[in-house]
């Protein structure tokens, strides 16, 4: 059951990304233009979110179990690091210079896009090559 | 600075539907999603990898629903330089294995847990990433 779970959420984690645009780098790109022409839509895609996320969250976090899993898999890293900084500096390096994040470029495999694919192989070699740093 | 382009309708639809993908991933499945970890821990780890295969197939398939759905075409524009596309994807790659976390699994499901480690995370990517676009402009 919750390989099906699974499923439905990508797709509708993807249809989410459809909807705000938020596929295309271009929108995200004129997100973090703000000292030209800005595009504040981005900021509106997370408050959306987040709006859904945070109440369901706190009200589940303590109930026993989920429904078609054993337990609760919560993060308990609370380290503020070099990792975590130079991490998300080189994260947003990249995001700035393309407009992708994972999940965008991911999903944008479907509109059959060689830019797309050759983001999204770079990607996965990022994560391999981070993977055995640590 | 002008705004432009700004549609905060579809914007905070689509993003009602992430925080919706979200929301069920956690009361039915137990986990808060991050695309960045889902992707990696496909790639590099054994547990819950129907999971997360199943997950990301999900998410390819998310724009194809919508052309199926909609008349509205999905507008797509981005870079198709070589050296860049290489770049930004290792750095997004590297950087989010790195610190364990992109905009969904930092900006959105750490957020959510008001977690202060995905907070500063959230803040320094969102720095970075207007700093690079503005050094992009002036190059």
């Amino acid at each position: 059951m919750n390989k099906i779970v699974s499923l439905i959420c990508g797709m509708i984690f993807g249809i989410g990304l459809v909807i705000s645009e938020m596929i295309n780098p271009e929108k995200v790109l004129g997100f973090l233009n703000i000292f030209r022409d800005w595009d504040p839509s981005l900021a509106f895609v997370m408050i959306g979110a987040l709006i859904v996320s945070t109440p369901v969250f706190h009200l589940f976090k303590n109930k026993n179990k989920p429904l078609f899993s054993s337990n609760f898999s919560i993060p308990t890293n609370k380290q503020i690091g070099k990792k975590l900084i130079f991490g998300s500096v080189f994260f947003g390096a990249g995001w700035g210079l393309i407009g992708f994040c994972p999940g965008p470029a991911i999903s944008s495999i479907a509109l059959l896009n060689m830019s797309s694919a050759i983001f999204v192989v770079s990607m996965f070699i990022g994560f391999y090559i981070a993977s055995k740093i640590n | 600075m002008n705004i432009v382009n700004f549609t905060p309708l579809s914007a905070l639809t689509g993003g009602l539907l992430i925080g919706l993908s979200v929301a069920i991933f956690f009361i039915l499945n137990g986990r808060m999603i991050g695309i960045s970890g889902i992707a990696s821990d496909f790639l590099i780890s054994k547990d819950n990898r129907i999971e997360n295969l199943l997950f990301l197939v999900g998410l390819i398939l998310g724009p194809l629903i919508s052309n199926f759905t909609s008349s509205q075409e999905i507008n797509m524009s981005i870079s198709n330089s070589l050296i860049l596309l290489i770049t930004g994807g290792a750095l997004v790659g590297f950087g989010t294995k790195l610190s364990d976390g992109c905009t969904s699994g930092h900006g959105i499901s750490g957020i959510s847990r008001f977690s202060l480690r995905s907070i500063i995370a959230t803040i320094t990517f969102m720095l970075v990433g207007i700093l690079t676009v503005l050094i992009t402009e002036i190059l």
